[in-house]
């Protein structure tokens, strides 16, 4: 059997002590980034994404300082005026300067992003902690969530627009309805594999009533991948936005917004492109911004994409 | 006697599984099918088997965390299975329990003061937030960490020292009772034997008794008093720790001392490699479960299953062998010796 | 010359807060027909070992230096079509988990066969016929009718004999097991320690085993290499090992586990412990990787890192204080 005492601490003078060949690196050190840089070296995916986004959000509260004049303000002189250095993004059908209507069209596909985002993350989230956890609840609430995923969110939203008038607060329900199943589902599967936790279990053991459970214990883990599908909700309700207006049946004419804006520019298209290619691309840039920061959240809070080297 | 800590009577855990086009029942998991076993004040119970023997499950089922099939289970003289959840809440105080997994075992999202003072709080075992601040330092203390640890997160902590997190907030609600369910089961050897060596000393200290469910025969030996040893939802054999590994009384127990690889080269054994794997819990087979990979399986095995018997004093085990004269049961003389290795 | 000769290796991860090196400066070899065990605890860097043997390393994030010599030849200087030769024709591979390193959606006759059309361009034919017998070979009943089975039809320690099947098939001179037993019940783990012993008999390959398990090890290995902190830190013969261990690291896991038996002699022991946690290897390490844990650890342990001696024939540990016998000059 093994014995402890095979070392003989006598005879060790410094002429007899073998030392290690040192080992040397094979690759360059890796630089120690701090602050700020450090943050965007190791994040880029959410240093750009939330850096577009932050821009965006800025441009849209001070719209006034950016140049802009009335949006809304009709010159029927200066009609469909191609881009120059007075209109930078030209003129539309009724004189309005677009550059000024596609900057603050960005506040509409802003609110109704960020507030989608929001409504139906909480609805969503109240939603599924339920269904996760009163079991006789779980089917009723499920099989209506099924029923309203087999409609296309569109649809439903268009279907919603059409029982109202248009308004950005209806646009904002209207959207949020139609996603709310979505994100039901998702709280829902979280709810279910964070109760076979072991650490549930232990709450369970140690007392802890249901609703404590719930708030302390199951709650804050599901933020995480909620908030991932937050930013992922959001861009899909900026598209939804632009489609509702695009077709007329979203926010009215008055206030102007991506889509709107394309839609009255739908017309001209072939000999006007300018007037539908600028809400376009800021449309476009804004949800690409939005789903890089999606994908760099999801990078960083979920656990298990993170252990994976 | 005084009444034991625990009692486990002909405890019953079925699992429906649905299948089907209308998610009807097809059938039950009989995960634990009649489990009976009591564990006295201060005393180790193990409860050692392969994996889906159902071990893991008889832990659960005593600490309610789903209603169990049949049976009962008494804390401390209580009949606790059938109480409503408002009664059996100053009940589980009594009874805390150890998992696996160190690292899903604590919620990612708090500091270790508010995971140990969570059963304090619960149970209201402090008069003031000063007390339960003294209390979360002594637990600390009591599992050899770090006192000024207690505001840092789980994910700082090594595997090992999450385990004694895990340990200390069991302590926490002051229990008779712990449950380590494979409590030492994911930790690296060395770390193994610093947890081995702290649940030793507490249960020690504190006069706690234990329910200790592992797949480590070698450990079990190590801490334990007695010896529970599960098949496909059964117990088979139930001895004082000594009796156990001296002469084990099934052949399954028997077949499990052989297998373990000890660390001793060219060890002088007896190899008993059983055939096949262990059957589906679904569809448990007749008579004696263990009769499919019984090496002196007899035409009765198959027929008829084999009661808990008492073959001396407190020694059972559920094996028609011990019916046969002495001379026709390869299980009658001490057979552990000549199956570990020769000392 | 040795089967395998392993100089010097050193397998280092890039991260963002720092190098890992997984594996700094071992060396070892295997003889042909010999079974080698490396040991060792989690992150002590043994299955990187054998991962960098078959280059299965990603690059980057991975980096592998050093010199890897099977049958003379340098693996790590070998191309990728080069590479892909030798893995599972002449050196193969089995892994812990045989539920994920099987590929659900083929039948294990296929998978069998693969690697036999892939490496030897047998006929689909004579590709299942040899898959039958590598079954018959690893004692699964009614071979004829498994090869057409799916993975999910067979249990853990089936998976795990269709998987040394796999490894087996092509007659590799070469065969890593990486915790090959882990995942598996006790009783299972003893059918596949046995069937392993009885391959090493009838099939001739050379094994290296990766395990934590000394109780494995004990069980099949010739040789042992014990590592810590990405160093070997010893390597004896596997009796001497356990007798007779030199390393106080090896010592203090030999101390730690409980042995089966310890009832039966009637004295109730204590686990030796070793203190504290295996050190980042995001650190340069000075001195002895084991000097932070050591109950013998002096100055000079921490200053001064110890080379691998011989401190008896064929035993060799990195300690400064291990004793050392009077080798015959």
């Amino acid at each position: 059997m093994a014995s402890a005492s095979v070392l003989s601490p006598a005879d060790v003078s410094a002429a007899k002590v073998a030392a290690a060949a040192p080992m040397g690196d094979i690759m360059p050190p890796v630089k120690a980034r701090h602050g700020l840089w450090g943050f965007i070296y190791r994040n880029p995916t959410i240093a750009i994404g939330g850096g577009i986004v932050l821009l965006m959000v800025i441009m849209a509260v001070f719209a006034p300082l950016f140049w802009t004049v009335d949006p809304t303000a009709l010159a029927p002189a200066r009609r469909t005026r191609e881009p120059s250095a007075e209109y930078w993004f030209g003129t539309d059908m009724l004189g309005r300067d677009v550059y000024s209507r596609v900057i603050y069209g960005a506040r509409v596909s802003l609110i109704v992003g960020f507030s989608v985002a929001i409504c139906a993350s909480i609805i969503g989230l109240t939603i599924g902690l339920v269904s996760g956890f009163v079991r006789w609840a779980d089917s009723i609430v499920m099989r209506v969530m099924d029923g309203m995923m087999s409609i296309p969110p569109i649809l439903l939203a268009i279907a919603l627009m059409a029982l109202t008038r248009g308004s950005v607060q209806n646009v904002i329900i209207a959207i949020t309805i139609a996603e709310v199943p979505r994100v039901s589902r998702l709280v829902r599967g979280v709810v279910l594999s964070l109760r076979e936790q072991p650490y549930v279990d232990a709450a369970v053991a140690a007392g802890t009533r249901t609703p404590v459970i719930i708030w302390r214990h199951i709650l804050p883990n599901t933020i995480a991948p909620m908030t991932v599908q937050a930013t992922f909700i959001c861009a899909s309700a900026m598209i939804t936005e632009s489609i509702l207006s695009f077709i007329g049946a979203g926010t009215p004419p008055i206030i102007p917004s991506w889509g709107n804006i394309m839609a009255e520019g739908r017309a001209l298209w072939q000999v006007k492109p300018y007037i539908v290619f600028f809400p376009a691309v800021f449309l476009s840039i804004t949800v690409l911004a939005v789903n890089m920061l999606g994908d760099g959240l999801r990078d960083t809070l979920d656990p298990r994409m993170a252990k994976r080297i | 006697m005084s009444t034991p800590i625990l009692e486990v009577n002909d405890l019953k855990k079925h699992f429906p599984i649905h299948g089907g086009f209308f998610g009807g029942r097809t059938g039950y998991v009989y995960a634990v099918d009649g489990v009976s076993f009591s564990i006295a004040k201060g005393e180790t119970l193990s409860l050692v088997g392969e994996s889906g023997c159902g071990k893991s499950t008889v832990g659960k089922a005593i600490l309610r965390l789903f209603p169990i099939t049949g049976g009962s289970v008494n804390l401390d003289g209580t009949r606790i299975d059938d109480m409503p959840s408002g009664t059996l809440r100053p009940m589980r105080r009594r009874m805390q329990v150890v998992f696996q997994d160190p690292f899903s075992s604590l919620n990612p999202r708090m500091r270790v003061r508010d995971i140990l003072a969570e059963p304090i709080r619960n149970f209201g075992l402090a008069k003031d937030a000063a007390d339960i601040e003294k209390r979360v330092g002594d637990l600390m203390d009591r599992v050899r960490l770090p006192r000024d640890a207690v505001g840092r997160w789980p994910h700082e902590f090594s595997g090992g020292q999450r385990q004694r997190i895990c340990i200390a907030r069991a302590l926490a609600a002051d229990p008779d009772l712990i449950i380590c369910d494979e409590a030492v089961s994911a930790l690296d050897v060395s770390v193994k034997a610093q947890i081995v060596n702290l649940l030793q000393d507490l249960q020690k200290e504190l006069g706690l008794a234990m329910l200790f469910i592992s797949h480590d025969l070698a450990i079990v030996e190590h801490m334990t008093h007695r010896v529970a040893v599960m098949y496909l939802g059964k117990i088979v054999e139930v001895a004082p720790k000594r009796q156990l590994f001296a002469a084990p009384k099934h052949p399954y127990t028997e077949a499990l001392l052989s297998a373990v690889p000890v660390p001793e080269p060219g060890a002088q054994r007896e190899r008993i490699i059983l055939t096949g794997d262990v059957p589906s819990p679904i569809n448990p087979p007749k008579g004696c479960r263990f009769h499919t990979r019984c090496p002196y399986a007899f035409d009765r095995c198959s027929k008829e299953e084999p009661e808990l018997r008492p073959t001396e004093e407190g020694h059972f085990a559920a094996c028609h062998l011990h019916d046969r004269p002495a001379s026709e049961n390869p299980l009658a003389g001490a057979r552990g010796a000549a199956v570990i290795a020769h000392h | 010359m040795a089967l395998l000769e392993v100089d010097n290796l050193q397998t280092h991860f890039r991260s963002r807060d720092g190098i890992n090196r997984a594996v700094d400066g071992v060396s070892f070899h295997v003889e042909a027909r010999e079974t080698v065990a490396i040991v060792g605890e989690s992150g002590c860097g043994k299955s990187v070992t054998a991962m960098s043997i078959l280059r299965l390393i990603p690059e980057p994030p991975g980096k592998i230096a050093g010199a890897i010599r099977f049958n003379g030849r340098d693996l790590l200087k070998c191309s990728d079509r080069e590479m892909r030769d030798i893995r599972g024709n002449e050196i193969s591979m089995i892994f812990q988990e045989p539920m994920t390193s099987l590929n659900p959606v083929l039948t294990v006759g296929r998978q069998i066969g693969e690697t036999l059309r892939l490496h030897q361009g047998l006929s689909a034919q004579a590709a299942e016929n040899r898959a039958v017998d590598m079954l018959n070979l690893v004692g699964i009943p009614e071979a004829r009718r498994r090869v057409r089975e799916y993975p999910h039809q067979l249990s853990g320690g089936m998976r795990q004999r269709v998987m040394i099947a796999i490894a087996l098939a092509c007659n590799p001179k070469l065969l890593i097991a990486d915790e090959p037993t882990t995942a598996l019940d006790v009783t299972i783990q003893a059918q596949i320690l046995d069937l392993m012993r009885d391959l090493k008999r009838t099939v001739g390959a050379a094994i290296v085993i990766i395990t934590h398990d000394l109780g494995v090890v004990a069980e099949v290995a010739e040789r042992v290499i014990v590592m810590y902190a990405g160093r070997k830190v010893e390597e004896a013969e596997v009796g001497r090992l356990f007798r007779n261990p030199r390393h106080p690291y090896t010592q203090g896991l030999l101390g730690s586990m409980p042995k089966l038996g310890s009832s039966l002699t009637g004295v109730e022991t204590r686990l030796q412990e070793i203190p504290g946690v295996v050190p980042s290897l995001k650190r340069k390490l000075e001195g002895c990787v084991f000097a932070s844990r050591c109950a013998h650890a002096t100055d000079l342990c921490t200053k001064v890192a110890p080379a691998l001696e011989e401190k008896a024939p064929g035993h060799i540990a990195a300690c400064h204080y291990a004793l050392k016998d009077a080798l015959a000059a």
